[in-house]
């Protein structure tokens, strides 16, 4: 079937498949090989891109049912040939990608981020990245590089966006509570209240 | 990784979703794609056609209705999570939809979806559950509804009938002025699937007494479970008197065994859980108060 996709601005048709997943689209028919396929059901997030600048995972979606959206790859955020945007050029200041295969992924999810508010705390960071998994780096360097890039977007002199919602939930809380890990822990330590 | 083949249809109308639903057994609902489409990807589900209702107007949006909020079947998780009307009305839910999955996945998945994907430990369902929501159901012969409590029978399992689409979830709005909300989980990572669960709700009067109290557990057993601890209306839900309606009705926890956790250990922390869930629930009514919110 026939598809009509605007992608990083530009209006691109192709002849796809009812299957075939966005992910597949974009590297297959567009050449956009910086959408990566990694686990392509929905765990990994190296599949990442942007649908009207929120992230979602494209191997999770057919390509049938991407009109009307605008759509961001990795390829859209520089600012021009040859150039990097703040966010991937802080990646590469403070090492925050090894072998590469999550990064799209991770600046997208940080570059939606950084569009809502300069000044996120590590848990809006830890909780934008939390669906993007990283084999190498031990997630340290990919926080730090979203925090130098916001810091040098705030001191930038751009229009800062309103920082009226962050999308981490309630304040105070993040991951899961450490009582509850500690009881993960002992599973099944056999106690007197276990039945 | 690659689904197989299938016909993609668009409808235009809920009707003609429904029609072509029940008309074909082969035929299957898409909505956000977050549960379906790893399905497909695994070859676990393998429907010849996908009938995709993201974009039909009568399943969207949030209203309000006497005692009561609608939330549109393909309302997505993450425009709920920032809802204000469902943050005020129906605190419960924006409580817990940061623990759905992931902010991608949420910016995909709908509440609708959650919903008919009944799975035991997932998050909607059991807010839908403990609060008595109304599931709303449309079918070729029109509308109908459900409890929330009938509605899930197992894992995955409802009583949807071929031909029936989640239309809205309609979930209750307490009248109180107090009102406080407590949910704990315990998963491998946060937003992974939980081992257990529980939330709670609570309303206090001006003195702190229990007005009103839901409490419910999921991941437990094979679906959500409302607890009944009425019997602690009354008191002041001072740590013994939860203890021991909590004792009570763990009985009433019918627990599952599976590679991630054994039952002995689930009601364990499900009960562990549910009186920490009570606490942060009235501590939550009480702050509220103090700083005269509503
Ligand atoms: C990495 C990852 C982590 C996740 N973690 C969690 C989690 O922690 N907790 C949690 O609860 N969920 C989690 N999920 C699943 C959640 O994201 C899904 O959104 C949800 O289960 C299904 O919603 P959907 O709109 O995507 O439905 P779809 O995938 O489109 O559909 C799911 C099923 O429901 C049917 N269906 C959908 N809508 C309707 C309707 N209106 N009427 C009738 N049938 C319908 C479909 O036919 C299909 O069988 C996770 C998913 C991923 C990929
Ligand atoms: S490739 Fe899409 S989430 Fe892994
Ligand atoms: S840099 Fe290798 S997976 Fe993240």
């Amino acid at each position: 079937m026939k598809v009509e996709l605007r992608i990083n601005g530009a209006s691109r048709i192709a002849d796809v498949e009812p299957r075939k997943t966005l992910l597949d689209a974009l590297r297959e028919n567009f050449l956009l090989n910086g959408a990566h396929a990694g686990c392509e059901h929905g765990v990994c997030g190296a599949c990442t891109v942007l649908l009207d600048g929120e992230p979602v995972r494209s191997c999770l979606m057919f390509a049938a049912q991407a009109d009307g959206y605008e759509i961001t790859t990795i390829e859209g955020l520089a600012p021009a040939p040859g150039e990097l945007s703040v966010i991937q050029d802080a990646f590469c200041e403070t090492h925050g990608l090894q072998c590469g295969y999550c990064t799209p992924g991770m600046i997208l999810s940080a570059h939606a981020l950084l569009q809502q508010t300069h000044t996120p705390s590590r848990e809006d960071i830890v909780e934008a990245i939390s669906g993007n998994i990283c084999r190498c780096t031990g997630y340290g360097q990919i926080v730090e590089a979203v925090q130098f890039a916001a810091n040098r977007l705030q001191k930038s002199n751009m229009p800062h966006p309103h920082p009226h919602h962050v999308r981490h939930g309630h304040p105070g809380e993040h991951d899961a509570p450490v009582e509850g890990i500690l009881e993960a822990a002992e599973a099944d330590a056999p106690t007197e209240s276990a039945k | 990784m690659k689904p197989a083949p299938f016909e993609y249809i668009r409808p235009h109308s809920l009707a003609e979703a429904c029609e072509l639903l029940a008309n074909d057994e082969d035929a299957r609902a898409i909505a956000g794609g977050q549960t379906l489409v790893p399905m497909l990807a695994m070859r676990l589900a393998r429907p010849a056609k996908l009938v995709d209702i993201m974009r039909l107007p009568e399943l969207a949006g949030i209203r309000p209705e006497a005692g009561a909020l609608v939330v549109g079947a393909t309302t997505r998780q993450a425009v709920a999570e920032q809802d204000p009307l469902i943050r005020a009305q129906v605190p419960m839910l924006a409580r817990v939809l940061p623990w759905v999955g992931h902010p991608p996945t949420r910016n995909r998945g709908t509440i609708g979806g959650s919903i008919a994907n009944a799975d035991p430990s997932a998050e909607i369902p059991l807010v839908a559950v403990t609060l008595g929501a109304e599931i709303m159901l449309a079918t070729v012969d029109g509308p109908s509804s459900m409890p929330a409590d009938d509605f899930f029978i197992g894992p995955m399992l409802t009583t949807m009938n071929p031909g029936e689409c989640v239309s809205a979830v309609k979930f209750p709005v307490w009248a109180h002025k107090r009102i406080g909300v407590g949910f704990f989980e315990i998963s491998a990572r946060k937003s992974d699937f939980a081992f257990a669960a529980a939330v709670a709700q609570v309303a206090l009067d001006d003195d702190g007494r229990c007005l009103e109290i839901v409490l419910g557990v999921g991941g437990v057993g094979d679906r959500a479970l409302r607890l009944d601890v009425s019997s602690l209306v009354g008191t002041k839900l001072d740590a013994s008197a939860v203890a021991e309606a909590v004792n009570a009705v763990s009985g009433d926890m019918e627990a599952s065994t599976d590679l991630h956790a054994s039952a002995a250990y689930r009601r364990r922390v499900a009960i562990t859980l549910s009186k920490r869930a009570i606490e942060q629930a009235r501590t939550d009514a009480s702050a509220r108060a103090l700083k005269g919110a509503a």
